[in-house]
């Protein structure tokens, strides 16, 4: 089972659903108010949206929300928890992963393709994936901002490097590459109505899990 | 009941995309002379513990400021 975690302004919560059955688990929600994860929650996954209006900044406030605890029990226990868009935003807000998201260097919402380079195999995640993916970006605050000394990079924007990310990092992992964020949405390419069925490794990965 | 009043900037060396924005606006408006602009974030905080500061520090510490891309001043507003 794969809890999907809904904060107030959560968007892609249903998508992620989808995309778990695409790569065929099944998934049901946590409630950013909850205290523990569903039972039998193996994997998590922090969807897109603009948690609390992303007001003060994107993910502060949602980080700081009760299910976040429990998040963070769970991967310290080695548990898998993917953050797409949002949810990128909300584990470097909680100090899961390492670094922050910055408003896009374009100062503007970026809503397109990406071609992105997988950097590091070396993770549960992308253990299987190819050395490319095709993936949607939609956001307004994706810039990553850290060290990349700190982090593993493990997807990459390449040359491109469309938001204005330090590293052109487009997801990034935790030493133990049990957490994964990422700004470009794998839960919007698990169709080939939508032109890429590229995201669904990640998802597989967790169904795995 | 004190007012606290918390100042949150972007961190120098920090790209400031926002203010970058505002900055070239300001010039097509004919403004010369504009070397910088950064956009911050006030914080109006009414208080009652008996050390306003030191609880409106913990504040940006712990929620209003993120150390790794911005600064935080507090001060007490008559």
């Amino acid at each position: 089972m794969i809890a999907v975690v809904r904060f107030p302004g959560s968007l892609d919560h249903d998508s992620a659903v989808r995309a778990v059955e695409a790569a065929g688990g099944t998934a049901t929600y946590a409630w950013h108010a909850d205290r523990a994860l569903p039972a039998g929650t193996r994997a998590v996954v922090l969807p897109g949206g603009f948690s609390y209006g992303d007001h003060l900044r994107p993910g502060a406030i949602a980080s700081r929300s009760p299910i976040m605890d429990a998040v963070r029990q769970h991967a310290d226990a080695g548990g898998l928890v993917l953050g797409i868009c949002n949810g990128f935003q909300v584990l470097c807000e909680a100090g899961l992963l390492p670094g922050v998201l910055r408003t896009n260097a374009t100062t503007s919402f970026v809503c397109r393709q990406v071609e992105l380079e997988v950097l590091d195999h070396d993770t549960p995640f992308t253990r299987d994936l190819g050395a490319a993916l095709s993936i949607p970006i939609k956001n307004h605050d994706g810039a990553w901002y850290g060290d990349p000394a700190d982090a593993r990079i493990v997807l990459s924007y390449g040359m491109e490097n469309p938001l204005g990310s330090i590293g052109s990092a487009a997801g990034v992992a935790n030493a133990q590459g049990n957490v994964l964020g990422l700004m470009p949405h794998p839960e919007e390419a698990v169709d080939r109505l939508l032109g890429s069925t590229d995201g669904l490794g990640l998802f597989t990965a967790l169904v795995r899990a | 009941m004190t007012r606290v009043v918390v100042t949150v900037m972007p961190r120098d060396g920090v790209l400031d995309p926002q203010g970058q924005a505002v900055q070239g606006a300001l010039g097509r408006l004919g403004f010369a002379g504009i070397h910088d602009v950064r956009l911050g974030r006030r914080i109006e905080l009414e208080l009652d513990g008996p050390d306003p500061l030191a609880q409106a520090r913990e504040m940006c510490e712990r929620l209003l400021a993120n150390p790794l891309i911005e600064d935080f001043t507090v001060a007490i507003e008559d």
